[in-house]
């Protein structure tokens, strides 16, 4: 520091921008810097490494239940050995598939809107706006409104309340999703065809989605894998069942009553203090976690490349 | 953006020599169509959000009417007698919620200068991609985990070695009269929420911290600034609405996150907890758990009107969020 005056001490009052300017103790400011930085490290070390134990886990004490039985066989009576999950995995792939087909297209559509004919106006802005709060809805939330709309008028649980209630919360993230990557298509693009004559809906459903192909095939994967892994919106929509899904509207079909479902019948059974059922509910975490974070990593692999399209 | 673009994508933004030139025959059914089916789709995004509104009101009037405020301010939860009262709930949901956002700010806000800042942007990817695994996880498996490592953990360990040090001694770790191990309380349920939270926090506070211009941060280095006064005095002032729009967003998650706190936050609900180590319960875990219980109509409109609360608070704060995340993206765009 410059200062005129003469000596080691300052003024005793500074003026607020000197004292901005006083040089603090070099050492002192490196310190706190490193201490930063390797709270950084120690923070994302601890991250990671979470992730990484829970994986550990569910695969230490799932493995040794996954065999054939566990993928074909109904789960057994209470303090019985044997048995699997088949009719749970069996229904939660019914359930999410239904979910899929139901959202997917209208949120695709949806998307496609936003990003080329809603744009920036005051409609768009307002959709965009519920759709990115619509992701931000808790599901235990969506799942009592589907009990108060479906279940409670039609007196009974059923799967595709389930489904309806999964499509729920991927309709708006299939939408922003779609969204999204229609707007990384560059403009040159739809220009070039729309000059050769082409109508806008060709121009949009064959130049510009096959542009984005890659990132709406992730989008759509990742949305419907993420919603196979909730529990909180079938608790009191597709409940749960101990039978096979053998019908459409029987009191054991899809229309009909409770559907069994692995989320649900996972909570169920790690809760009991049975050695087989927890064993069956580990065995069902390891099928899940090794599905999502399956896709997850191979989406992000396929997807990488695409990107060079 | 400096070159003048002709934006194809608004029907109006075609010249206007265009529209005549074009052949009529072919732009007469099939784009107005189009047009209409993705509108369509579009509105229903919207659409599904207010039936869920309206039907939530609906269901829930019985209780709103018959219940009044006490239903927020009172501790009870007996059908029996018809007592309803949210207030230890709404407390267990404020103190988790806490407990979780005092740990996963931090952490993600460092990590999000980790992944911008400090790594080369090859081991960024790779980091990056580990914590939004985190993510991917479905909320039951950190339930799960929770209950079988975590809670053990807690209350063999943790618990017991600060409740008896001079930390026991201390308002809110002071364990009080529900006490019951320190293994299912607020606590465990506000980590796991942490962990559960802390991917979404990053990655927005990540991309905000990547809108900060370059040549503002260099002129920071070239002061001889430390990285850390360059993200505190620069890069921090500049994305703070982005930041805060950031963490209203995890505060949302973690507000209506259920599964994992269900199976961990001790499911009493009759109590408004004292200690970050007693048991206590959430709006979203007690619907959870007592919802299929329900018998009356007014017990399952109770638990509507529990539903109604949380959507309007966590609707809240994401409509703060992505207003103040919006508000990031305008001033990074004007300024840069």
């Amino acid at each position: 520091m410059s200062a005129p005056q003469s000596g080691e001490r300052r003024p005793a009052t500074p003026s607020l921008a000197l004292a901005a300017l006083r040089p603090r103790s070099h050492g002192r400011r490196k310190a706190l810097d490193a201490f930063i930085k390797g709270f950084a490290y120690v923070a994302a070390t601890v991250g990671i490494a979470v992730m990484l134990l829970i994986v550990y886990e569910v695969v230490r004490r799932g493995a040794a239940t996954i065999d054939w039985g566990f993928f074909t066989e109904l789960p057994p009576v209470v303090g019985e050995e044997g048995g699997g999950l088949g009719n749970a995995l069996l229904g939660t792939l019914v359930i999410t598939a239904v979910a899929a087909a139901l959202a997917l297209p209208v949120g695709f559509l949806g998307g496609v809107w936003l990003a080329e004919f809603g744009r920036n106006g005051r409609i768009a802005t307002g959709v965009r706006m519920v759709a990115n709060v619509n992701m931000g809805i808790p599901s235990i939330v969506v799942g009592v409104f589907i009990f108060a709309l479906l279940v409670k008028p039609l007196q009974h649980y059923s799967g595709v309340a389930g489904s309806i209630a999964l499509a729920f919360i991927m309709l708006p993230v299939m939408a922003r999703t779609t969204e999204d990557m229609l707007n990384l298509v560059p403009n040159e693009l739809r220009e070039s065809a729309l000059a050769m004559g082409v109508p806008r809906w060709r121009v949009t459903l064959g130049v510009i989605i096959r542009a984005a192909r890659s990132g709406l095939i992730t989008g759509a994967v990742l949305a419907t894998v993420r919603v196979a892994g909730e529990t909180a919106p079938l608790l009191f929509t597709a409940l749960s069942s101990p039978y096979w899904l053998n019908s459409l509207f029987g009191p054991e079909g899809f229309f009909g009553g409770p559907t069994a479902n692995l989320t649900k019948t996972v909570y169920d059974f790690s809760g009991m203090p049975y050695a087989r059922m927890q064993e069956l509910a580990w065995g069902g975490a390891l099928v899940i976690i090794a599905a999502v974070l399956g896709l997850n990593v191979l989406m992000r692999l396929v997807f990488q490349r695409g990107k060079e399209w | 953006m400096s070159t003048v673009e002709l934006d194809v994508r608004n029907q109006a933004g075609l010249p206007r020599g265009a529209a005549k030139a074009a052949p009529r025959t072919h732009r007469s059914f099939g784009d107005p169509a189009f047009r209409v089916i993705t509108l369509i789709c579009g509105l229903a995004v919207a659409i599904a959000m207010f039936t869920l509104a309206g039907v939530l009101i609906f269901n829930s009037w019985t209780a709103i009417s018959e219940l009044g405020v006490g239903f927020l301010t009172t501790v009870a939860w007996a059908p029996s007698n018809g007592r309803y009262g949210a207030l230890a709930a709404l407390a267990g949901t404020a103190m988790t919620t806490a407990v979780a956002m005092l740990i996963a700010v931090p952490l993600a806000l460092v990590i999000a200068l980790l992944l911008t800042e400090l790594v080369p942007p090859g081991i960024a990817r790779v980091v990056g991609t580990g914590i939004e695994m985190l993510a991917a996880i479905p909320s039951f498996i950190f339930g799960m985990w929770g209950l079988f490592v975590l809670v053990p953990f807690m209350q063999e360990s943790v618990a017991p070695w600060v409740t008896e040090s001079w930390l026991g001694q201390v308002p809110l770790i002071r364990p009080g009269a529900t006490f019951q191990g320190g293994g299912f309380s607020i606590l465990t349920a506000g980590l796991v929420l942490a962990l559960m939270v802390l991917p979404y926090i990053t990655a927005f506070s990540r991309d905000v911290l990547l809108m900060v211009p370059r040549v503002t941060k260099e002129a920071g280095y070239g002061m001889g600034s430390t990285t850390w006064e360059v993200l505190r005095r620069i890069s921090l002032r500049y994305a703070l609405s982005g930041i805060v729009g950031a963490t209203f967003i995890g505060l949302g998650r973690a507000l209506g996150e259920t599964m994992a706190v269900a199976y961990l936050v001790g499911g009493d609900f009759l109590t408004v907890p004292k200690s970050l180590f007693d048991p206590g319960t959430t709006v979203a875990s007690l619907i959870a758990l007592q919802f299929n219980e329900a018998t009356t109509a007014l017990d399952v409109s109770a638990l509507t009107a529990l539903g109604l609360v949380l959507f309007v608070i966590t609707m809240v704060f994401q409509v703060v969020a992505h207003v103040w995340l919006r508000r990031s993206q305008r001033t990074a765009g004007g300024r840069a």
